[in-house]
């Protein structure tokens, strides 16, 4: 798994034009909003949680559909289905270095997309929190519906329609985490909420996307 | 009377619609080579993954010394190198890198199974500026890293010179003589001697 992981991470370290999108992406959503809405810091900081929490997600969700189909494409999944290792440790590999990848750099991209948004300061460190354990969720998501779309013609569409439905809960508690946040109260039985759905996809999501890779 | 070491039993296989092989039986013992032949489309390739495990036999049995080699497929996918029509490499790796991240997962040495395909002086560049050749040469690499019992190769010498498929009878032999199986479906002539042939 760890070579696997790895491997992930060079490639993506050689190629980083998928992350820069993802976090292109997330930051563009921010810096448009305040067009569409207008100016004012009261508004904005209104809608800023769901804002956050609906780009964030769905930055995340754009390179999911290559996640497995550049390998299939390539032969390389052939030849990690044949490594050894259980495909439930390859999906759990590829969800681990999609977030390392795409989640992270979300992460590390909130301070400025909030301030776009004119999210309170005191509420940055709750974004931060929030936004990381949902993506680590959607990555973990993700990573299901990314393999039991492999194979599916238009695959790329599946994704989305897949995954979004079960990432809803995430969505809810996320924003009022930060909600909560930038309002004074307290964040903590979202942000715990959000860390009980992350411990039950952490190994349910890994299993669902091994045997769907096994049953391609 | 010794067992034979693998045994397919009346296997069978169903794909887009249609029964692609059916009653495929043999038997290999170790140090037997296997040259599985017929027209395209004759199902040669998916008979290779179905012993490989990658592909649901509708019928039939794989035996591994008298064992249900499905069982485990992880295990059983542990146990042999398959070689199939694309090459399995990154474009953005090195010759090297691509070659070691299979070192990692199989063990064996990345530089000396360069020096065995006659890559060495390429090891540094990344596998996109590789040639076709070059680029089939790194897949077969990948059999000199780290002992399997069996190899299973999908027409291996597919863009080789003459010359680099010479190159593979040591390789072929050196496997051979130490109890190593190999299977594979070609049109073209193998360096492997005193191979049986199953036609499909």
């Amino acid at each position: 798994m760890i070579p696997l992981f790895l491997r992930e991470l060079r490639l993506a370290l050689r190629h980083p034009a998928d992350t820069l999108a993802s976090v292109m992406f997330f930051v563009l959503v921010a810096a448009l909003f305040p067009f569409g809405v207008g100016p004012s810091p009261e508004l904005l900081a209104r809608v800023a949680p769901g804002v956050l929490a609906a780009a964030a997600l769905l930055a995340a969700l754009l390179p999911l559909d290559r996640l497995f189909g550049a390998e299939a494409e390539d032969g390389s999944l052939d030849q990690l289905l044949l490594s050894g290792l259980s495909p439930a440790g390859i999906a759990a590999a590829k969800a681990a270095a999609h977030w390392v990848t795409t989640g992270l750099p979300l992460v590390v991209a909130t301070p400025l997309a909030a301030a776009l948004l004119s999210l309170p300061g005191a509420a940055m460190g709750t974004a931060m929190v929030a936004l990381a354990l949902g993506s680590a969720i959607l990555s973990l998501l993700g990573t299901a519906g990314a393999a039991l779309t492999l194979g599916a013609r238009r695959g790329g569409v599946l994704l989305p329609l897949l995954v979004l439905p079960l990432a809803i809960p995430v969505m809810i508690f996320g924003a009022a985490a930060i909600e909560a946040s930038s309002s004074g109260l307290a964040a903590r039985p979202y942000l715990l909420l959000e860390a009980a759905m992350l411990a039950l996809a952490l190994p349910l999501a890994p299993l669902a996307a091994g045997a769907a890779l096994r049953g391609e | 009377m010794e067992a034979s070491l693998i045994e397919a039993q009346e296997l069978a296989c169903w794909r887009a619609e249609k029964l692609v092989f059916n009653c495929v039986s043999f038997a290999i013992e170790p140090g037997d080579a296997l040259l599985l032949t017929g027209h395209n489309g004759a199902g040669k390739s998916s008979l290779l993954r179905v012993l490989a495990g990658l592909l649901p036999a509708l019928s039939g049995s794989l035996l591994w010394s008298g064992e249900d080699a499905f069982a485990d497929l992880s295990a059983h996918g542990a146990r042999l190198r398959y070689l199939g029509h694309q090459d399995a490499l990154k474009p953005a790796l090195s010759a090297a890198e691509n070659l070691a991240f299979y070192a990692r997962l199989h063990g064996g040495d990345v530089m000396a199974a360069l020096e065995a395909l006659g890559l060495a002086a390429l090891a540094e560049l990344p596998a996109r500026v590789l040639s076709s050749g070059q680029k089939r040469r790194l897949a077969l690499a990948r059999l000199a890293l780290g002992q399997a019992p069996l190899w299973l190769l999908d027409e291996p010498s597919v863009g080789l010179d003459a010359a680099s498929v010479e190159r593979l009878a040591p390789l072929f032999d050196a496997h051979r003589a130490a109890g190593g199986m190999v299977i594979a479906a070609t049109h073209l002539p193998l360096p492997l001697p005193a191979a049986r042939e199953l036609r499909l």
